[in-house]
């Protein structure tokens, strides 16, 4: 699947700190992955590892300052997304990258129809009438699944349930047909039972519609569950990344590995006592000079403290293409 | 001779009650902890400019369980089913529309509020968020050492000793002890918490979901902790949370509610196992499991639309709107909850000896089958 040439994202060395008055917070470093047409990527991570900040930087959503994207390269179409103009910048994060929020309630706007929000992006980008906006409106609803569409677009977000309100954000992402769906925590604030709604949804959308997808969580069993790719982020870094079934069933970061375990099982055998990962997760205060899981880490030595590993791949594929880790234990294994 | 005599009809009195007291029980078996009978909640609704109640969110409504000393009772559900007022209520922190609890022998919906708040040290709460549950003002040593003023009247020399026993007890650093709750890291922030909680020695703990806000590293530690101090101090916990493999983690009994109503109530390993209520089979293959081989083999039971709003609840079984398995009587009657196996109590009309007196046939026990795999 993998080979490079038909990526439609590649982000290289991107490089994101927050300026606060504590200091600079290195919250992205060095994070580089490719997005292939119509693949699915896992991003998962505690809350600080920088996995929603990699995303918003990509498309230019963070706040700046304080925010500031020092360096990398984001390659979309043939462009340099860091490097082009606001305006068609503009145009590109309306019609070629879709965003799902993790809160509907909040990324909707309360006082507008549904109806006008999913029209919004289809008059701005796509140029269309009123009256064709609305109809493919309609579609879009339908699409995602909501049952007597045509009716509900004058209908306000608070009409809508969680979970329909979740749908009316996948209709607003896909309005213009993106190339890249990005979705931040889409489910975590829905219960289970309508998270495995909009998990099928998904399924089905991305065969009908083919479109690559970001899909970013810190629940380990949603992305079992959808993704080919997955990178695990930890301290602003992708610690490991690979193929799902790969990833799983031979976790090489200890941090993957620990994680991993730390989840009790819904149908494996019960375990006495859960594994803990001692500690806390970091706050990069400065640019990374060691390995930012060392301290927590059962497997850490001298080097670890000095050092900071770098991505190598495992399976013998160039890097990014396969199974890679950054971790110095991992390396001294052979 | 007299003296003696009276010592023992004394002690023959006591047993008498003993066994009077716990005549529903097996033998052997102690007297359940906690008792909840018929436990309703309704949040009236008021509307229109003269503000006329017209109706009710019937948030919980007719919840029955036992907690065994020791024991841990998850109860699981999704958001809006009740299960958070199911544990406010049982505390009394709301007061009750109907039902009763009884809490270490005591009716604690009928206690007058002195009899209450002296009832207080027994049963308390864990909170689900910690920062909002944490006065932002106070120090740590004053949130763990402010139930003690209230009930222990020890002097604050004791009390401080009693303040870094708690902290030691739930792995918080005694150096924390004058510093104020947003100066401690988020992973170490539910401990505090869960010391307030422990501080006049409860028998009983509410758990509203104290791991829902906190990553899942920090998760398993919270959770070892609570399974540490539950066999260190004989605690006996009301675990409740949406997380259904944490609960299968930490709990020995499991109830599932549903629109303010448990739907199943059976011992982890047969509900985990084998759900039998159709919403219990739903919710479970619904979540999620981090192993992508074993995740392709589940069958997962997609259900159709949201939950009926409890405050207009469907006329019969609360599930009736979105169960892949209903039945014409679901329509119109309320399944109550009955043991259907032993150990287990489903409310559901699947079931045969729903109607019939309980006692499982063997006819019954290869319907059972087929509806729970």
């Amino acid at each position: 699947m993998p080979d490079g040439g038909d990526a439609v994202l590649d982000v290289r060395g991107l490089v994101t700190v927050f300026r606060t008055r504590g200091g600079e917070v290195h919250a992205v470093n060095d994070v580089s992955f490719h997005l292939q047409r119509g693949e699915l990527l896992g991003v998962v991570g505690e809350s600080g590892s920088g996995k929603s900040v990699t995303m918003m930087s990509l498309i230019g959503l963070l706040p700046m300052p304080p925010a500031e994207v020092r360096g990398g390269e984001v390659w979309m179409g043939g462009r340099d997304i860091l490097k082009i103009p606001a305006e068609d910048l503009r145009q590109v994060r309306g019609a070629r990258i879709g965003f799902v929020f993790q809160d509907p309630m909040t990324s909707l706007n309360p006082v507008f129809q549904v109806g006008f929000q999913i029209m919004e992006p289809l008059i701005r980008h796509m140029g269309m009438t009123k009256a064709q906006a609305r109809v493919r409106a309609a579609e879009l609803l339908e699409l995602v699944g909501i049952p007597d569409a045509a009716a509900r677009l004058d209908s306000y977000p608070h009409q809508f349930s969680g979970g329909m309100r979740q749908r009316v954000m996948i209709a607003i992402a896909l309005a213009c047909d993106p190339d890249v769906l990005i979705a931040d925590e889409p489910t975590t604030a829905l219960d289970v039972t309508i998270q495995a709604q909009i998990l099928e949804l998904i399924k089905e959308l991305r065969v009908k519609l083919g479109m690559a997808i970001i899909w970013i969580t810190h629940d380990l069993g949603v992305i079992a569950g959808i993704a080919d790719r997955v990178m695990v982020m930890y301290g602003g870094q992708v610690v490991e990344h690979g193929p799902v079934k790969a990833l799983f069933a031979d976790p090489r970061h200890p941090y993957t590995r620990a994680l991993l375990k730390t989840v009790p099982s819904l149908t494996g055998p019960r375990e006495a006592r859960l594994q803990v990962i001692e500690g806390q997760p970091p706050i990069m205060m400065q640019a990374p000079q060691n390995c930012a899981f060392a301290p927590r880490c059962a497997h850490a030595f001298a080097r670890c403290a000095v050092e900071n590993p770098k991505r190598r791949a495992v399976d013998g594929l160039a890097l990014g293409q396969g199974h890679d880790v950054a971790c110095h234990w991992e390396v001294s294994l052979g | 001779m007299t003296a003696l005599h009276g010592g023992l009809s004394q002690t023959i009195r006591a047993t008498r009650l003993v066994i009077l007291k716990g005549c529903d029980m097996l033998d052997a078996t102690p007297p359940p902890l906690v008792q909840v009978r018929d436990l309703k909640m309704y949040f009236p609704i008021h509307t229109g400019v003269l503000r006329r109640h017209t109706g009710d969110v019937k948030a919980v409504d007719g919840v029955s369980f036992d907690i065994m000393p020791g024991e841990t009772l998850g109860l699981v559900g999704e958001s809006g089913c009740g299960k958070s007022t199911v544990g406010r209520a049982l505390i009394r922190l709301y007061e009750p529309t109907a039902g009763s609890v009884t809490i270490a022998g005591d009716d604690i919906l009928a206690l007058a509020p002195e009899a209450l708040r002296k009832k207080r040290p027994q049963m308390q709460m864990v909170f689900q968020d910690p920062q909002a549950s944490l006065n932002p003002r106070i120090t740590l040593a004053q949130i763990i050492g402010e139930p003690l003023i209230e009930h222990s009247g020890l002097n604050p020399t004791d009390r401080l000793a009693r303040i870094y026993q708690l902290m030691d007890q739930v792995g918080l650093n005694r150096r924390f002890a004058n510093r104020y709750p947003h100066e401690i890291s988020g992973g170490q922030r539910p401990r505090i918490g869960i010391a307030r909680a422990l501080a006049l020695n409860p028998k009983f703990i509410v758990c509203d979901e104290p791991i829902a806000a906190l990553d899942v590293s920090i998760q398993a530690q919270v959770v070892n902790l609570l399974e540490d101090l539950q066999d260190r101090l004989g605690l006996t916990y009301l675990f409740i949370s949406h997380d259904l493999s944490m609960v299968r983690h930490i709990a020995d009994r499991v109830a599932v509610m549903y629109l303010g109503r448990i739907a199943e109530l059976s011992p982890r390993d047969a509900l985990y196992a084998r759900p039998l209520h159709p919403y219990a089979e739903a919710l479970l293959s619904a979540v999620p499991e981090p192993d992508p081989e074993r995740d392709v083999s589940r069958n997962r039971i997609i259900l159709k639309g949201d939950v009926p709003s409890p405050a207009n609840p469907p006329k019969g079984c609360a599930f009736c709107t979105r169960c892949p398995k209903v039945l014409e009587i679901c329509r119109t009657d309320r399944p109550a909850l009955i043991e259907v196996e032993p150990g287990r109590q489903v409310a559901c009309h699947l079931f045969p000896n729903h109607t019939a007196p309980a006692k499982p046939t063997p006819g019954g026990t290869t319907q059972l089958q087929q509806h729970g795999v």
